[in-house]
């Protein structure tokens, strides 16, 4: 019954960007919301079917009555559900932020709820030429807004986050193209009988295989295809920094996965060992360049965007290795990146805000002016880290132990050295926050230019809140990874089932 | 080699065009130009899946009524291409957007001269 409600997943988004377009027109207040209510409805339905999907298995839909491997199909399996609540829950938190902080009208909402839509498409689709679509709706929104700023530097950033976005989803496209010549179908499930069919080592198939997965690591920025995602981050309006850094790069990450193992599926490593090793070896260099380039920055926003990169790789390593525990370790620290980045870049931009403060000096002090916000994002930070009981160390515990199980100690090692990185560029900003004296700070507020008496000498309780909220959901997740294991069970069998 | 080119030449093509587009947007300063590179290489694409999903002697897939004809050339293809390009031609427009911000903030569409604005601010 359940099933019939899975195409409001995207519909609901779409809708409410339709909507919010019509209500900017009569009123100012409108865009925003019906921005929140639409994000509430979402997350609702999100919740409800995530729910459904979990405990009484996978849920599916034709949409348009046209038969499964004919016509489009929209799945919701355990990890479909994970990520559309994901993408539902942090975008209405972040929502908060964005009213408060870029009151941008119209149009910032409608693009906001398009990205909803996008996102939510790719998570619950099973349809790999639907799964390009919404891959572009998505990344449509987010050049928007990106350049939202208004800035010329943002306009720059957005175009290159285009010129490298339309290519990495053009060479997806065109890795479909390869797996439907071989097939003759787009169906995720039907792909995954017929790829066999073809022959994994048929050249048509690797040559899929490699198209995709260069399209969607470049979506999902590893080393070296990474370029275009810190100017994006580093340039966009803080709200929108939180939301991309927190969903987009996790979305394409996820359907990286869903790639790998629904439509080539483990058989396909097992029968090119080549593939897996090319995919841990990428990963790896983007786990190790990635942290040293954060270690490398000092300006904030952009240590956290090159410590994605690096987590992102942690992801793919996770997904590449392919035991149990390291793919559940994959999913778990895909979500956790997302709750923690999310919650550290809501920190940078209110920090910002509240003092200018951008870089890693400029923030000596700040645990002793703003206690909670300093705490809180210490915690995140930690968290990062790899410090127990977070989700950070859940997912990295999984992994590595994955990684040891498959004997792939060298990939061990790799993950324990980034956890040290890691460390390293997180422990400065710690440090900043609660050793060095706070007058370092207030010089360099004086030198900001920006007029302290124009700025907010606190920061709005609901920003606080969020980053409190954000720290907190990353302790209780990563407490809660067994009964998360528990629940996802069955998802990991039929994942995992050659 | 000969009936390569006299029977497949437009996957040929193909591979013309991704080379073009990629070497465009790659070398071009001028981010019109890359804009249309970006459009080049797109292009290639298109004419990949619409050349595989002719076969010889195909008809247009319209079945009459009561079934038979055929052979039919693929119609899938030539759909999910309509779809590609209604992408593409949206992906331009916001491309081009940004490329006017980027004019009126800068007063330049050329990249190296970007660079030297930029470092002078």
């Amino acid at each position: 019954m359940t099933d019939a409600f899975v195409p409001l997943l995207v519909t609901v988004p779409m809708l409410g960007a339709v909507l919010a377009v019509a209500t900017g027109l009569a009123s100012e207040r409108g865009p925003p919301a019906v921005a929140g209510g639409t994000l509430a409805v979402q997350t609702v339905l999100a919740v409800w079917i995530g729910t459904d999907a979990i405990a009484n298995g996978p849920l599916s839909t034709e949409v348009g009555g046209f038969v499964a491997p004919y016509g489009i199909e929209l799945v919701v399996d355990g990890l479909s559900a994970v990520v559309v609540t994901l993408v539902a829950v942090v975008s209405l938190a972040i929502l908060v932020y964005a009213i408060r902080d870029d009151p941008s009208g119209t149009p910032f909402y409608t693009e906001y709820l398009l990205l909803v839509t996008g996102l939510s498409g790719m998570a619950v689709t099973g349809d790999v030429f639907n799964l390009y679509v919404f891959l572009e709706i998505s990344g449509l929104a987010t050049y928007a807004l990106v350049a939202s700023a208004g800035t010329g530097r943002s306009a720059v950033s957005a175009l290159k986050y285009l010129m490298f976005g339309t290519v990495a989803a053009s060479l997806y496209l065109l890795g479909v193209g390869y797996a439907l010549v071989a097939t003759g179908t787009l169906n995720m499930a039907d792909l995954s009988v017929k790829l066999a069919e073809a022959g994994y080592d048929s050249t048509l198939v690797l040559a899929s295989f490699g198209f995709i997965v260069v399209g969607l690591a470049t979506k999902t920025a590893l080393f070296p295809l990474h370029t275009w995602q810190p100017d994006a981050y580093n340039d966009a309006p803080d709200s929108v920094s939180a939301l991309i850094a927190a969903l987009v790069s996790t979305v394409a990450g996820y359907a990286l996965l869903r790639l790998v193992y629904t439509v080539y599926t483990p058989a396909f490593f097992e029968a090119v060992p080549v593939a897996r090793t090319a995919l841990i070896v990428f990963a790896c260099v983007s786990i190790v360049v990635g942290s040293v380039l954060a270690v490398a920055q000092s300006e904030i926003k952009r240590m956290l965007a090159y410590s994605s990169v690096s987590q992102y790789g942690l992801v793919v390593v996770g997904l590449a290795i392919g035991t149990r525990a390291a793919v559940f370790g994959a999913i778990v620290h895909l979500v956790g990146h997302a709750i923690m980045k999310g919650g550290l870049f809501v920190t940078a931009g209110t920090v910002d805000d509240v003092l200018g403060a951008k870089t890693v000096d400029e923030y000596a002090g700040l645990a002793d002016r703003y206690p909670v916000l300093g705490g809180a994002s210490a915690v995140l930070m930690l968290a990062m880290v790899g410090i127990p009981p977070a989700v950070g160390f859940a997912g990295k515990w999984y992994i590595a132990l994955g990684a040891v199980q498959a004997g792939a100690w060298p990939v061990a090692v790799v993950i324990f050295g980034s956890t040290l990185l890691t460390l390293a560029y997180f422990a400065r900003v710690i440090e900043r926050m609660y050793v060095a004296p706070a007058a370092a700070r207030d010089v360099a507020a004086a030198d900001g230019g920006l007029g302290d008496d124009l700025l907010p000498t606190t920061p709005p309780r609901s920003l606080v809140a969020l980053v409190v909220g954000a720290a907190v959901v990353a302790i209780v997740l990563g407490l809660a990874v067994t009964d998360l294991q528990t629940i996802l069970e069955p998802t990991l069998d039929s994942l995992l089932s050659p | 080699m000969i009936e390569l080119l006299t029977t497949k030449y437009t996957y040929l093509v193909v591979v013309a065009l991704l080379a073009i587009g990629a070497y465009v947007m790659i070398e071009s300063d001028n981010f019109v130009k890359k804009i249309i590179g970006l459009n080049v290489f797109q292009t290639g694409i298109f004419v990949f899946f619409i050349s595989s999903a002719f076969r010889t002697g195909g008809e247009s897939p319209v079945v009459q009524s009561g079934g038979g004809g055929g052979p039919f050339v693929s119609p899938l293809p030539h759909v999910l291409i309509l779809t590609a390009i209604v992408v593409g031609v949206s992906l331009t427009a916001v491309a081009l957007g940004l490329v006017i911000r980027i004019y009126g903030s800068y007063g330049t569409v050329n990249e190296d001269t970007l660079a030297e604005v930029r470092a002078d601010d």
